[in-house]
């Protein structure tokens, strides 16, 4: 269709937006399923929303989250050692040493957490005792009942945190491998050696490629924490469980632990915001000495190299 | 006098490739060789082997007299311990083609971070060396700069600075000028020829034949993992007496 090119064109005004008719029903369809859902869950009284409001803050429900916070950052922090630990073993040149973290990882990736809770729980069918020495020729240190140890919170541990090491090593050793490796050949020219190119130099960069699935593994864990529930772990599932079989208001403690859920998530996601905030500022165009990243970790530089930039080059 | 470099049969293969066929080369202190050649030629390897980045097939280095990578014990070389190898290199500073500062660090960070892990200077003393280190090569105003805020030319330059750090008896070059945009070319060679100047012992890895004719006591063309020809620059680059470095110096021109 040849274009008007007779008269005035008024191109000072904004030009008329054109009509999305398509998505103006898509729209008015989501509003109105959402008017339904929201009705619903007030509407229906079965959601119980009294009970809800009388457990929230209960006292046994409130121990189960403590236990549930307590059991994902020990659970996380045994992960975190251990991925680490697997990972700098996987990219050893050490055919023994990198294939003994190969196994591992393959074994613990390739098993159901639950299923992995429940083994460490029963650990003691398989080991009435445990000894700790060398084995075959050495002395042994001392030897214990297994199941005086393994308590279902150590079992809950051990589980949790031997599955989360094996996801955290590929996640470390993806962030290794994501240096440039002239980093390490600079640092060992220098005659540093190879653990302190490492610590110093390989690994404070790969941080930016490790800290966000790290932050995502974190509310993983939170939740996959309530697996301990099947080992009878009073944490925050079993908690609203223990509960609910006594008075039957399954659907409204339920509730008051997804509502717990969700709030712990949601702190974790806005920590997590705002650390790769912080990574992803070090290396935005607009960057300046002393920003980002760096200053996170050292914090004094900041103002020199702001005072640096601000002066003519 | 006795050589501060003594490269003696070296040969590296990597895969069913040998790029290095037994290399022999002497340098006296003080003394810059330049070495130049086609891509592939080995020139890299060779300057790798010489710090052990690259461990030799067969063949071996020695620095100021000492063993690099290695340990004589009776008529054996035996592998030396991170510990030796470290100290070892230590005293050979090397620059590379990509720079290679370390990107999580500041300037003075980059600079003063080996001579405090491996020679354990205080801060403070680190500090004060590495900022007249800045001031030699012109960046001490750009001592908090992070490197991705340089210029390749500036980046080099704070290269070379970190490696002069470490008071190396030696300096190794790889490629220094070849990652750089033309008009940051010469800030990073007036450096080099200065450290030339004050009698720094230096390997260059270069397509620089300007700064090899002008700097150089000795050039060395290499070849498909061979010394095709070596000897003062105006000769070699000049007069060339092997077929292969003709051919190579009138594809430069």
């Amino acid at each position: 269709m040849p274009e008007d090119t007779q008269g005035a064109l008024r191109a000072d005004l904004a030009p008329v937006k054109l009509a999305r008719p398509g998505r103006r029903v898509a729209a008015v369809a989501v509003a109105l399923v959402a008017a339904g859902f929201v009705y619903t869950v007030f509407a229906n009284p079965n959601f119980q929303w009294g009970v809800v409001s009388r457990y929230l803050f209960n006292k046994d429900i409130l121990a189960g989250v403590r236990l549930t916070i307590e059991l994902t950052v020990s659970a996380m922090a045994i992960g975190v050692s251990l991925g680490l630990i697997t990972a700098l073993m996987r990219l050893s040149d050490n055919p023994l040493l990198s294939g003994a973290a190969a196994v591992y990882t393959i074994a613990f990736r390739g098993t159901p957490a639950l299923v992995q809770l429940i083994f460490w729980y029963n650990l003691a069918a398989l080991f009435p005792r445990i000894t700790i020495g060398i084995p075959f020729f050495g002395p042994e240190w001392f030897s214990v009942n297994a199941n005086a140890i393994i308590t279902p919170t150590v079992a809950a541990n051990l589980g949790l945190g031997l599955c989360e090491g094996a996801y955290m090593a590929e996640i470390v050793r993806a962030g290794i491998m994501s240096v440039d490796p002239g980093q390490r050949e600079a640092g060992v020219a220098l005659g540093l050696t190879r653990a302190q190119t490492m610590w110093r130099v390989i690994l404070p960069q790969a941080l930016r490629v490790i800290v966000p699935p790290t932050g995502n593994q974190i509310i993983g864990m939170l939740k996959l924490s309530s697996l301990a529930s099947v080992i009878s772990v009073t944490e925050l599932l079993s908690a609203a469980g223990l509960i609910y079989t006594r008075t039957f208001e399954t659907i409204p403690l339920l509730i008051v632990a997804s509502l717990w859920y969700i709030a712990l998530t949601g702190v974790l996601s806005l920590g997590q915001r705002v650390i790769e905030r912080r990574l992803g500022r070090s290396v935005a165009e607009t960057g300046t000495p002393g920003r980002g990243w760096a200053r996170w970790r050292a914090g004094s530089a900041e103002t020199a190299g702001a005072a640096d930039t601000a002066g003519p080059d | 006098m006795d050589p501060m470099i003594e490269v003696h049969g070296l040969h590296k293969r990597f895969g069913s490739v040998e790029v290095l066929k037994g290399i022999d080369l002497d340098v006296a202190p003080g003394q810059v060789v330049c070495v130049i050649g086609p891509s592939g030629s080995g020139k890299s390897t060779l300057l790798r082997c010489i710090n052990h980045l690259e461990r030799p097939d067969a063949g071996y280095v020695r620095v100021g007299g000492r063993f690099v990578g290695y340990r004589r014990v009776h008529d054996r070389l035996h592998e030396a311990n991170e510990r030796e190898l470290c100290k070892a290199r230590a005293s050979i500073g090397m620059v590379f083609q990509r720079f290679n500062l370390f990107q999580n660090m500041t300037v003075l960070d980059n600079v003063t971070l080996a001579p405090r892990l491996a020679r354990k200077l205080g801060v403070a003393h680190a500090e004060r060396k590495a900022l007249a280190l800045l001031g030699l090569v012109g960046l001490a105003g750009k001592k908090d700069r992070y490197p991705n805020r340089l210029s390749g030319g500036e980046q080099q330059r704070v290269a070379i600075a970190r490696a002069l750090a470490m008071e190396p008896s030696v300096m190794l070059f790889d490629e220094a000028t070849s990652a750089l945009d033309p008009e940051l070319v010469g800030e990073v060679l007036d450096v080099m020829r200065t450290l030339a100047r004050d009698g720094m012992t230096m390997v260059v890895v270069t397509h620089e034949i300007g700064f090899a004719r002008e700097v150089a006591d000795e050039v060395v063309f290499m070849d498909r993992g061979v010394v095709a020809e070596r000897g003062p620059p105006a000769q070699v680059l000049q007069s060339p007496r092997a077929a292969r470095t003709r051919e190579f110096l009138g594809r430069l021109l």
